[in-house]
C-alpha cells in the first residue's frame, strides 16, 4: 500500500464514522440523541483497538468507547461471531458509565473474514428503575441492566430481550427505536468499509491500523516530550449530593506519558452521582488533550499515553453496585480539577473554572385530572464557561460536554410543559481581565391540568466556579419555586399544579484582575446588559461618563 | 420563440457574469464585480453582450438576476440598523444558539456574534403554547409604548414563540409598527419562515430584516438604471430554491436570495441532465475556493429546508447561522484551485479551507505565493499547460509549484515533488468524494448509477478522478462551464415554495383539514408565481415532512397531486415507508407516524428540451500534441494526448489518458475513459467497459 493510499484510507475511516454518527442522529427517537447529539460512533480493528471515532457532543464517550470493544471480545468470543450479529450492553463499567447509555457493537466482515468492529453509543431517555435522577441507592434501582449479549444473532433479533426491555421501561417505543437506530448506524459503517477495502484491494484493516496507530502515537509523544517534566496537584471542592466532594488530582509529566492520579478524592456518595473509572478517564483525558494535543484524532494509540488512575472506592472510581446514573454531574467537573494542576505546569493555557456540569433536569409530568397526558421530558442546558487567558468565557455554552440544548418549541411538543423563560443571566460571569461566560435563567412549569416531579442534576450551588490569576468567581446555581421555597440542587422535588421552578444556572470564573479589563469591554458589557450598572461601577470602577457612554445605542 | 432575448446576470464575489440568449445563441461577458454600486458591472456586461449580439437593450424580453449581495452583507455584517422583538423570557435565543461548541477541542474557540446585538433585542409580554393557544394575550398598548422607543431603526424583525402555529400576535405587532413607525421595514417570522424551532426561525427572520432595506434599495436602483439604459423589460430574481420570483417578492423576502448563485449552477446542470435524458445526476462545481456538490433526480435538484450561511470556522457545520428557507440542497467544502495544502502533526496532507485567492494566488502564478495550492499540484502533475492557462492570459511557472510542494510537503513526508503533488491532489479529491458520499447517503442514494456533470474552472481537471473514486461511469462536461450559474438562471422556472408547520398524526388524520391546508399553501405559492406571469400554466409539487412519533428528524415525502387533493392516511403512510426504507434500510414496526411540515411548490413547467441525439458515426480525434501527465491508474507519468476542445465535434472521440484544452478550463481524461463530442458541445466521457 502506498503512503498516499494510506493517507486516503485514514481520511476515509474518519469520514465513515462521522457518517455513522449522522445516521444515528437522523434515526434516533430520544431527544437526547436527536436534538442534543449525546452519542458517539467508532471503528475498530479485529483486536478491538479503536482506529477512528466521530467527533460528537460527548467527550465522556471518548475513552469509554475506546475500551468497550475489548469487553465485547472477551464476553462474546471472536470464534462465535458471525455476519449479521449485533451485540449490546448498558453496563456502566463496560460501556460508558451509566445505564442510560446503550452501547451497540457489530463485528465487521470482509469477504467472509472478520476484520474489525463498529461500535456506537447513545443516551436513551428511559431505562426503567426510578427514572433518570440521582436518587438511586444502588445500580439495581437505576433501571434494567443489559449484560453484554447478542441483540441480533446472524440478523435475527432476540425477541425475548425486546419483550423484557419493553415491559421494564417507561418509553418502550423510544428505547427499542433507538436500539434499532444504533444497529442501523453500524450497518452503514460496515457497508462503507466493505467498499473501501474493495477499492484498495485490501483484505483487512491490519496495514492501515498500523499506519494510523504509529502516526498518532508518535505525534502524541512529541507533544508530551515538549512539556516541562513537572509534577503538580490541585483540589476542587464541589457540592456533591449527601456531602461536599473533594476532587483531588496530581499530574506527573513523564518523557513518554502523562500520569494523572486522583488520590485524595472523596469516597463514594450514597446516591447516584458516583463515577465509574471509564468515565473519569474520559474526562481527564479530554481535558489534557484539549490543552496538549487538540488536533490529534482519538484512537487507541493517541489516548494511550494519558494514564489516568484513581483509588478504588473513591467517587471517581466507583465499583458495582454503586449508583451511577448522574455520573456526569461529577465527571463534567473533572476537567476543571485537572486544569487546576495543569495551570501550574503550563501557565496561560487553560481557562478558569466554569459551570462544568451540564444543567440538566428531567420532568415527570402527570395529569391532575382527566384529559391530560403523562410524559418524561429531559432537557440539556448550559451555564457559562470559564474565561480564557486571552478571551472571555462563552455565554451559556457547554464545556466540557458539547451537547446541544433542545429548542423550547420542540421540548413543549414532547410533553405538557411550558418553558417560561430561557435567557442569559446578567452579572453571573465572574469578573476579571477576561470575564467568565454568563449562565442562564430558566423558568419551568406544566400546562394547565398537570403537576410534575422535578429531578434536579445541578452542582455549583455552594461551590461556584473559581476565577484564575485574580479573576473572581462566577455566579452560583440557584433553584427555587416561584413562591421562594428553595429546592435542592440534586434529587426529586414535587411541583404542584400552577407552580413554577425558577432556575439560575452558574456563570464561569473570571481570568486575571478585573482592574486590568479593557474599559471599552466593560462599557460594551454594560450596554449589552451582561453587567448591571451596580456591578460595572463597584467591581470594574466604571465612571459616570463611562456609564453614560454605555447608554448610547 | 426565437425572437425572445433573455439576459442572465450573476453577481459573484469576484466576477459579474452576464449571459444573453438570443435565438439559439449565447453571448457572455465576465466583468469585475463593482461592490460600491453592483449595478455598474451589470450595465457594463449588458452593453458588452448586446454589442456582441447586435441587439439593442430595449429588445430584451426579460432579465433574470441572481446575486451574492445578500450573502455578503450577512458575512460582512453590512446590513441595516435592525431591532428584534420577541417573547418575554427569550431575548437571547439568537445569541445562545444551540449552547454547544462546533469544535470540541479548541479551548480558544470564539462563537460568531449574533446578527442583532443584545441591546437591540426587545421583548413583549405574550405567550402562545405548542397547540397554538394563547396563554398570555398580547397587550397592544405595551407594543405601542415599545414602538416609541424604536426610533432610529431601519428594519425590525419580529419572532414570537410558536408563531408558526398562531401568527396573530406577530401580526398585531406589525400593525402597530406600521402605524407608529411608518417607513420602517418589518419582517415577521410567521411570514419569512413559518417553521418550528425558534433559533432557526428567529435567525432567518433577523437575517431577512437585516438585508431587506439594502436589497430593496439596490433592486430599485437596478430597475431604474436598466430602464435608463433602455432595458425596461421585467426583471426577476433567482432564489435559493432554484426558481425565479418577481422583483417585488424578492424585495419582501430577500433572505430567499441567499444561495441564488450556486442554485443557478444546479439548475444549469439540471438542464443538461434533461437534454441528455439523465434521471440521476451528481453536479460538481469547483471554482477557486470551494467545491459544491448537488444531487439531481429526474431533472430537478434535491431541495432542503434549512442551510447554514457565513460559516466562520473552516466551513465547519455549526459555525455559521442557520437559515430555514426552501433551498437547493448542496454541500459546499473548502476545496478549489486556490486551496492551500500543508502537512499536519500526524504527517497527513491537509487542504483548505484557506485559499490563496487571486492575490497572491497559487505559487505558480509568480505573484509571491510560496505555499502549494491545488493548482500547483495540477501543474506539476502535467494536467495544466503553463503557457496556455486561461487562454494564455496567466503565465504559470511549474518550477515555483515544484518548489512550494517540495518545501511544504515533500521534504516533510520524504516524498519527491511528483509523489507529493499526487498526494495533494488525492487528498483534495478524497475530501470532495467523501462529501459526495456522505451527501448521497443522507439522501438514501447510491452514486454507482449516477452521471456526473462537471463545471466551474477547476472541476473538469478533477472530475475524472472523482468519478473513479465514486464508482461513477459517466461524466459530462458542458460548454460555458465558466458562466454556468448565469446560464442556469435562463433555464429556471417561476417558482415559489410555501411551507407550514402543522402537527398531525396519521392515527388522527383529518382529510378535510389536510385538503384545506394544501389548498391554502397552493394559493399562497401560486400567488407568487402569478405575480411573475399572470397567464402561465402553474404546476404544484406537494411534499410533507414525516417521522415516527418521537423522532426528531423528519424526512421529506413527495406526494402526487391526486394524493394531495384527495388525501388518505394509507397513501401517506405508504409513501413515508418507501422514503424511510430508501434512506435507512428498514421501517420500524408498530410505531405511529406523524406529519410535521407541509410544503407546496408552485412552478411553471420546465420546458422539456429536445434530447441531444447521438451522432450516427464516430471518428477519432487527431492529437494536436502530447505531454507527460501523471496517471493515477498507472501510479506514474504517462504519455497523454492533447487536443483542443473545439476540435471534439459531434461524434469525435478520444481515449484517455488525454488532455482537452480550452480557455475556460482543462478537461483531464484518465486512462480507461473515452470522451466523445456531442451535438450540443458537451464532452461525454464514459468508462470503457
Amino acid at each position: 500500500m502506498s503512503s498516499v493510499a494510506k493517507q486516503i484510507m485514514w481520511n476515509r475511516l474518519i469520514s465513515i464514522v462521522e457518517e455513522q454518527a449522522q445516521a444515528l442522529v437522523r434515526t434516533a427517537f430520544s431527544t437526547s440523541v436527536r436534538e442534543a447529539g449525546d452519542l458517539s460512533a467508532g471503528v475498530y480493528d479485529d483486536m478491538g483497538r479503536m482506529l477512528a471515532q466521530a467527533v460528537t457532543g460527548t467527550p465522556g464517550h471518548v475513552n469509554a468507547m475506546a475500551d468497550a470493544v475489548a469487553h465485547f471480545i472477551r464476553e462474546i468470543g471472536v470464534a462465535t461471531m458471525a455476519e449479521g450479529d449485533v451485540y449490546i450492553t448498558n453496563d456502566p463499567w463496560m460501556g460508558t458509565g451509566h445505564l442510560h447509555d446503550i452501547t451497540v457493537v457489530s463485528p465487521a466482515f470482509h469477504q467472509g473474514r472478520h476484520v474489525g468492529f463498529f461500535g456506537c453509543t447513545a443516551h436513551v431517555v428511559d431505562v426503567g428503575g426510578r427514572g433518570f435522577g440521582a436518587d438511586g441507592n444502588s445500580i439495581y434501582e437505576e433501571g434494567v441492566q443489559i449484560p453484554i449479549m447478542r441483540f441480533a444473532d446472524r440478523g435475527e433479533v432476540d425477541r425475548t430481550l425486546v419483550k423484557m426491555l419493553r415491559v421494564n421501561t417507561r418509553e418502550p417505543d423510544q428505547l427499542i427505536g433507538d436500539i434499532y437506530a444504533l444497529a442501523a448506524c453500524n450497518e452503514i459503517g460496515q457497508r462503507r468499509l466493505t467498499a473501501m477495502l474493495a477499492e484498495y484491494g485490501d483484505a483487512d484493516l491490519a496495514g492501515i491500523a498500523i499506519f494510523i496507530l504509529d502516526n498518532s502515537r508518535r505525534a502524541t509523544l512529541e507533544r508530551i516530550a515538549a512539556l516541562p517534566r513537572e509534577t503538580a496537584s490541585a483540589k476542587m471542592t464541589i457540592d456533591g449530593y449527601s456531602a461536599p466532594v473533594d476532587l483531588c488530582v496530581t499530574l506527573d509529566i513523564k518523557s513518554d506519558h502523562i500520569a494523572c492520579d486522583f488520590a485524595g478524592t472523596s469516597g463514594l456518595d450514597p446516591k447516584g452521582i458516583n463515577v465509574p473509572m471509564v468515565y473519569t478517564k474520559a474526562y481527564a483525558c479530554y481535558a489534557l488533550k484539549c490543552a496538549i494535543a487538540p488536533d490529534i484524532p482519538n484512537n487507541a494509540a493517541s489516548l494511550e499515553p494519558f494514564r489516568i488512575t484513581a483509588p478504588e472506592g473513591s467517587i471517581v472510581n466507583a465499583r458495582r453496585p454503586a449508583p451511577v446514573a448522574l455520573r456526569h454531574v461529577i465527571g463534567h467537573l473533572i476537567p476543571d480539577t485537572v486544569y487546576g494542576a495543569l495551570d501550574q505546569i503550563l501557565p496561560d493555557t487553560v481557562p478558569a473554572e466554569g459551570a462544568g456540569a451540564l444543567c440538566n433536569f428531567q420532568l415527570s409530568l402527570r395529569p391532575t385530572r382527566q384529559g391530560g397526558r403523562r410524559a418524561e421530558v429531559l432537557t440539556f442546558n448550559s451555564g457559562g464557561s470559564g474565561a480564557r487567558p486571552t478571551l472571555d468565557g462563552l455565554n451559556a455554552t457547554a464545556f466540557p460536554s458539547g451537547v446541544m440544548t433542545m429548542p423550547v418549541e420542540a421540548t413543549e411538543h414532547a410533553g405538557p410543559v411550558i418553558i417560561w423563560r430561557k435567557e442569559l443571566r446578567p452579572d453571573s460571569g465572574g469578573a476579571g481581565r477576561h470575564r467568565g461566560g454568563l449562565g442562564q435563567y430558566m423558568e419551568v412549569g406544566a400546562r394547565e391540568g398537570h403537576e410534575f416531579d422535578f429531578s434536579a442534576m445541578f452542582d455549583r450551588v455552594n461551590h461556584p466556579a473559581r476565577g484564575r490569576n485574580g479573576g473572581q468567581a462566577g455566579g452560583a446555581t440557584e433553584v427555587a419555586l416561584d413562591d421562594g421555597t428553595s429546592l435542592p440542587g440534586k434529587g426529586r422535588s414535587h411541583v404542584p399544579e400552577g407552580a413554577k421552578v425558577m432556575l439560575a444556572f452558574p456563570g464561569g470564573g473570571g481570568y486575571g484582575d478585573p482592574a486590568l479589563r479593557d474599559r471599552a469591554e466593560v462599557v460594551r458589557d454594560l450596554r449589552l446588559g451582561y453587567l448591571s450598572e451596580a456591578v460595572a461601577r463597584q467591581v470594574y470602577g466604571l465612571s459616570d461618563a463611562e456609564v453614560a457612554a454605555a447608554r448610547q445605542p | 420563440m426565437t425572437d425572445e432575448a433573455n439576459l442572465g446576470v450573476d453577481i459573484g464575489g469576484t466576477f459579474t457574469d452576464v449571459v444573453l440568449e438570443f435565438g439559439n445563441t449565447l453571448f457572455s461577458a465576465k466583468v469585475l464585480t463593482t461592490y460600491a454600486a453592483p449595478e455598474d458591472a451589470i450595465l457594463d456586461g449588458l452593453a458588452q453582450v448586446c454589442a456582441k449580439a447586435g441587439l439593442a437593450p430595449d429588445r430584451l424580453t426579460r432579465i433574470i438576476h441572481g446575486t451574492t449581495l445578500a450573502t455578503n452583507a450577512l458575512i460582512e455584517r453590512r446590513g441595516a440598523k435592525t431591532a428584534f422583538i420577541t417573547t418575554q423570557g427569550f431575548r437571547d435565543v439568537i445569541e445562545m444558539r444551540t449552547e454547544s461548541r462546533f469544535e470540541q477541542y479548541d479551548l480558544n474557540l470564539q462563537l460568531p456574534l449574533p446578527l442583532i446585538a443584545r441591546n437591540h433585542r426587545h421583548t413583549v409580554r405574550e405567550r402562545v403554547d405548542a397547540g397554538g393557544n394563547v396563554l398570555i394575550a398580547l397587550d397592544r398598548a405595551e407594543v405601542e409604548a415599545l414602538a416609541q422607543t424604536l426610533t432610529g431603526y431601519d428594519s425590525i424583525a419580529v419572532g414570537l414563540l410558536h408563531s408558526y402555529l398562531n401568527p396573530a400576535h406577530e401580526r398585531t405587532i406589525r400593525d402597530v409598527l406600521a402605524e407608529r413607525l411608518p417607513g420602517v421595514s418589518v419582517s415577521l417570522s410567521s411570514d419569512v419562515s413559518p417553521q418550528m424551532r425558534e433559533y432557526e426561525r428567529f435567525n432567518t427572520t433577523c437575517a431577512n430584516a437585516y438585508v431587506k432595506p439594502m436589497m430593496e434599495s439596490y433592486l430599485g436602483r437596478l430597475a431604474d438604471r436598466l430602464a435608463g439604459a433602455g432595458a425596461d423589460c421585467p426583471i426577476f430574481l433567482m432564489h435559493s430554491g432554484g426558481g425565479i420570483i418577481s422583483l417585488e417578492s424578492a424585495a419582501e423576502f430577500p433572505v430567499r436570495l441567499v444561495e441564488s448563485g450556486p442554485a443557478g449552477g444546479a439548475i444549469f446542470a439540471a438542464d443538461i441532465a434533461r437534454r441528455h435524458r439523465l434521471d440521476k445526476v451528481l453536479s460538481f462545481d469547483m471554482g477557486g475556493t470551494t467545491a459544491k456538490i448537488c444531487l439531481i433526480r429526474d431533472g430537478a435538484p434535491k431541495t432542503a429546508r434549512v442551510f447554514e450561511v457565513a460559516r466562520s470556522y473552516r466551513f465547519k457545520k455549526g459555525s455559521g447561522m442557520p437559515i430555514s428557507i426552501p433551498v437547493i440542497d448542496m454541500v459546499e467544502i473548502g476545496a478549489g484551485g486556490g486551496s492551500l495544502a500543508h502537512v499536519d502533526a500526524l504527517n497527513q496532507i491537509r487542504i483548505g479551507p484557506e485559499s490563496a485567492g487571486s492575490e497572491p494566488g497559487p505559487a505558480c502564478y509568480m505573484r509571491g505565493g510560496t505555499r502549494p495550492a491545488v493548482t500547483d499540484a495540477d501543474l506539476v502533475l502535467g494536467r495544466l499547460d503553463p503557457a496556455n492557462f486561461a487562454g494564455g492570459s496567466i503565465p504559470l511557472d511549474p518550477a515555483l509549484s515544484g518548489k512550494a510542494i517540495e518545501t511544504h510537503l515533500g521534504d516533510k513526508l520524504g516524498m519527491d515533488a511528483l509523489t507529493a503533488a499526487f498526494g495533494l491532489s488525492e487528498v483534495v479529491d478524497e475530501n470532495m468524494a467523501n462529501a459526495a458520499r456522505v451527501h448521497a447517503v443522507e439522501n438514501g442514494e447510491d452514486l454507482a448509477d449516477y452521471t456526473m456533470i462537471a463545471f466551474g474552472g477547476a472541476a473538469p481537471l478533477h472530475a475524472g478522478r472523482l468519478c473513479e473514486k465514486l464508482g461513477i461511469d459517466r461524466l459530462l462536461v458542458p460548454p460555458g462551464a465558466g458562466v454556468g450559474s448565469a446560464i442556469g438562471f435562463l433555464r429556471a422556472p417561476y417558482s415559489f415554495e410555501a411551507t407550514r408547520s402543522v402537527y398531525m398524526r396519521l392515527d388522527a388524520f383529518d382529510p378535510r383539514s389536510v385538503k384545506a391546508l394544501f389548498a391554502e399553501l397552493r394559493d399562497e405559492a401560486e400567488g407568487f408565481v402569478r405575480s411573475c406571469d399572470a397567464d402561465a400554466t402553474v404546476l404544484a409539487d406537494y411534499k410533507v415532512y414525516m417521522r415516527y412519533v418521537g423522532q426528531g428528524w423528519e424526512i421529506p415525502v413527495t406526494l402526487s397531486e391526486a394524493e394531495a387533493k384527495d388525501p388518505a392516511a394509507a397513501a401517506f403512510l405508504a409513501r413515508f415507508e418507501e422514503a424511510y426504507t430508501s434512506l435507512f434500510g428498514r421501517t420500524v414496526a408498530g410505531l405511529s407516524v406523524e406529519i410535521t411540515v407541509w410544503a407546496v411548490n408552485a412552478t411553471t413547467p420546465v420546458e422539456d428540451p429536445v434530447p441531444v441525439a447521438e451522432a450516427a458515426s464516430t471518428t477519432d480525434a487527431p492529437e494536436d500534441s502530447h505531454r507527460q501527465m501523471f496517471s493515477a491508474a498507472d501510479d506514474a507519468l504517462t504519455r497523454a494526448g492533447v487536443v483542443q476542445r473545439n476540435r471534439i465535434g459531434d461524434g469525435v472521440r478520444i481515449a484517455g489518458p488525454a488532455i482537452l484544452t480550452e480557455d475556460e478550463t482543462t478537461i483531464i481524461l484518465p486512462r480507461g475513459f473515452t470522451a466523445t463530442g456531442r451535438a450540443d458541445g458537451v464532452i461525454d466521457i464514459r468508462r470503457q467497459a
